[in-house]
């Protein structure tokens, strides 16, 4: 428990299940990222102090937030806060609703103190508008900077930034030049920020660390890299999207440290440190990165290990990418893996054609078998 | 010809009936429009009563209360030394039971037009309750509230059978100018009581364009 950034524990039983913990350390982006429904915005929400959980304890920069008998209301919680729809204010101008966030300071310096924070994000000369006068980009920046207005106004506070979906509502070239902003304006900052989403791209460009939800119960926390490519078990495996998604035996050890794994006849090499017996029934999973295709007439090196050949089930052209399912000739699912589009065509890959893959030992993951 | 006190008196209590009801209906519609308790049903049900009883069984039941021997015509003699029954005080707290519906049913609406993540966004920013409700409900409860100040003004402007019912028709008390129109009918004043409903025609026309125009001019200003 880090006593200086932001600490939650929260567990109920209705009106949603929640069992998650969660830690942000100042100047961390951690990213809250769940399928709809997965009870991130509720998470939040407890955090902002606008939803009580039945049980939780939040602490923020060493003060209570949350406890057994203590639940400072929102305002008493020094939360910057994005709403999934913004919740600007319609009657007030868009400096109007920054200065709100600074209603502590003296009236006099309220409004240059809200003009700076439009300026910081790039809204200069806008300030008068009123939200139904500005885009929906313009809208998240007004929204963002009374966010910040009220988070990072008073440094001698204990502070955190919550952004709930900041970019749902916005189009895709918007939502990209808000995200490189955001990147960039969150090296300045040195509080927690906690972004919820459901993006896992998304996650994986801001966050620096991210907590997997799934009906109201962390799943697994950790960089996104890791959570996406060393899934803990299955469930984290199909709600990252990873589908080559297989059942298997461990054979035991290799030689050379190897972990040897029984898959449809073949005996795959594991790379990894995870400890499972020998004989035991295991889940496993391989990144579509890690799975590579023998291009035609040219030798593939370190031949022999990993090799699954096939045959080329479906074809699907995305642009520059193709992404390809290959139905194993010893039976079992198809693999599924993705190649530049011209190499597809170069090597006439289509349906029905043979072909082979290796498996990099490094990449495949290995987790407890469920039925 | 044209009966000044009358008229005066019901400018008095129309004024006075909309200045105190109107904070009461704000107390009463927040959470009407956004709680849910146990009775709700019954309290919207008691607020909307006054638009469907007949104004004369209105009258009849506040009477009735009122009196002097009864526990709210007692207590308020106890409290101020005054009677409620044929004095203005009563015909006050009368117009106030009346106009119930029409203060408190376009503030509910109001109120429960504002998204709950307005208000969230200003707690959030650390805005306390008061604070929020003069910076941000308030203002975009605007339209609902003039709509309450503009029917109980002209309601109260024009009710008849309450008044008569618990004011009676004292000159400079009870006798407001809806009591003086029908009086003046009665004795054949037929041109006083044609100025009389013609300024009454008159304030109550205006206050209803003037509340249109207010309405309007918010709702070109929101954008």
């Amino acid at each position: 428990m880090k006593a200086e950034g932001l600490s939650v524990t929260l567990s109920q039983s209705s009106p949603i299940a929640l069992d998650c913990t969660l830690d942000c350390a100042p100047g961390e982006l951690l990213a809250l990222v769940g399928p709809s429904g997965s009870g991130k915005s509720t998470v939040l929400r407890c955090i902002a102090g606008l939803q009580r959980p039945q049980n939780g304890r939040i602490t923020c920069a060493g003060k209570t937030w949350l406890d057994k008998d203590i639940a400072l209301p929102p305002q008493q919680r020094r939360v910057g806060m994005v709403f999934q729809s913004y919740s600007l204010l319609p009657h007030l101008s868009a400096q109007d609703n920054v200065a709100l966030a600074l209603w502590q300071l003296p009236r006099g310096e309220r409004l240059e103190a809200a003009q700076a924070w439009l300026a910081r994000v790039h809204l200069h000369g806008l300030g008068e508008r009123r939200p139904g006068e500005l885009s929906g980009g313009q809208q998240q920046r007004v929204a963002l900077a009374r966010a910040l207005a009220r988070a990072v106004g008073d440094a001698t506070q204990p502070t955190v930034l919550l952004l709930d979906e900041p970019f749902s509502a916005v189009d895709q070239v918007t939502r990209r030049k808000l995200q490189q902003e955001l990147a960039r304006l969150r090296r300045e900052l040195s509080i927690p920020i906690v972004l919820v989403t459901h993006d896992l791209d998304e996650a994986r460009m801001l966050a620096d660390r991210m907590v997997l939800l799934h009906r109201g119960v962390g799943l697994q926390s950790g960089p996104p890299e890791e959570i996406m490519t060393r899934p803990r078990n299955a469930a984290v495996a199909r709600l990252t999207g990873l589908n080559n998604l297989f059942e298997g035996i461990v054979g035991g050890r290799a030689a050379d440290g190897m972990i040897l794994l029984e898959w449809q006849g073949l005996h795959l090499e594991v790379h990894g440190d995870q400890d499972f017996a020998a004989g035991t029934r295991v889940c496993w999973v391989v990144p579509p990165e890690g799975v590579r295709l023998h291009r035609r007439g040219r030798p593939y090196p370190n031949e022999g290990s990993n090799q699954v050949t096939g045959s080329i089930e479906d074809k699907l052209v995305l642009g520059p990418f193709t992404h390809v399912t290959l139905r194993p000739a010893r039976g079992g699912p198809p693999l599924a893996f993705s190649l530049p589009s011209h190499i597809a065509e170069q090597d006439a890959i289509t349906p029905g054609a043979e072909a082979t893959v290796t498996l990099l030992p490094r990449a495949i993951q290995l987790m407890p078998w469920e039925g | 010809m044209m009966d000044w006190a009358a008229l005066l008196l019901s400018l008095k209590l129309a004024v006075l009936t909309t200045l105190l009801l109107v904070p009461l209906a704000v107390l009463l519609a927040r959470p009407l429009a956004w709680s849910r308790f146990a009775g709700k049903g019954l309290l919207e049900a008691l607020v909307a009563l006054p638009l469907v009883l007949p104004p004369t069984v209105l009258g009849y039941y506040l009477l009735t209360a009122f009196a002097s021997h009864a526990p709210i015509g007692r207590a308020y003699a106890a409290l101020t030394g005054r009677t409620l029954v044929f004095s203005f005080d009563g015909l006050l707290l009368a117009s106030l039971i009346f106009n119930l519906p029409f203060a408190v049913q376009p503030i509910q609406r109001a109120f429960g037009g504002i998204p709950r993540a307005a208000r969230e966004a200003a707690w959030c920013c650390g805005l306390s309750s008061w604070r929020t409700l003069w910076r941000v409900e308030l203002p975009l409860a605007w339209p609902g509230l003039l709509s309450a100040i503009v029917l109980t003004f002209a309601h109260t402007l024009g009710e008849f059978g309450v008044v008569l019912m618990v004011g009676g028709n004292i000159s400079e008390q009870t006798r407001t100018v809806a009591i003086s129109i029908y009086d003046r009918m009665q004795a054949f004043d037929e041109s006083g009581v044609a100025a009389m409903s013609a300024l009454l025609v008159g304030i109550s026309f205006s206050a209803i364009g003037a509340f249109h125009l207010l309405t309007r001019r918010i709702g070109h200003h929101e954008g």
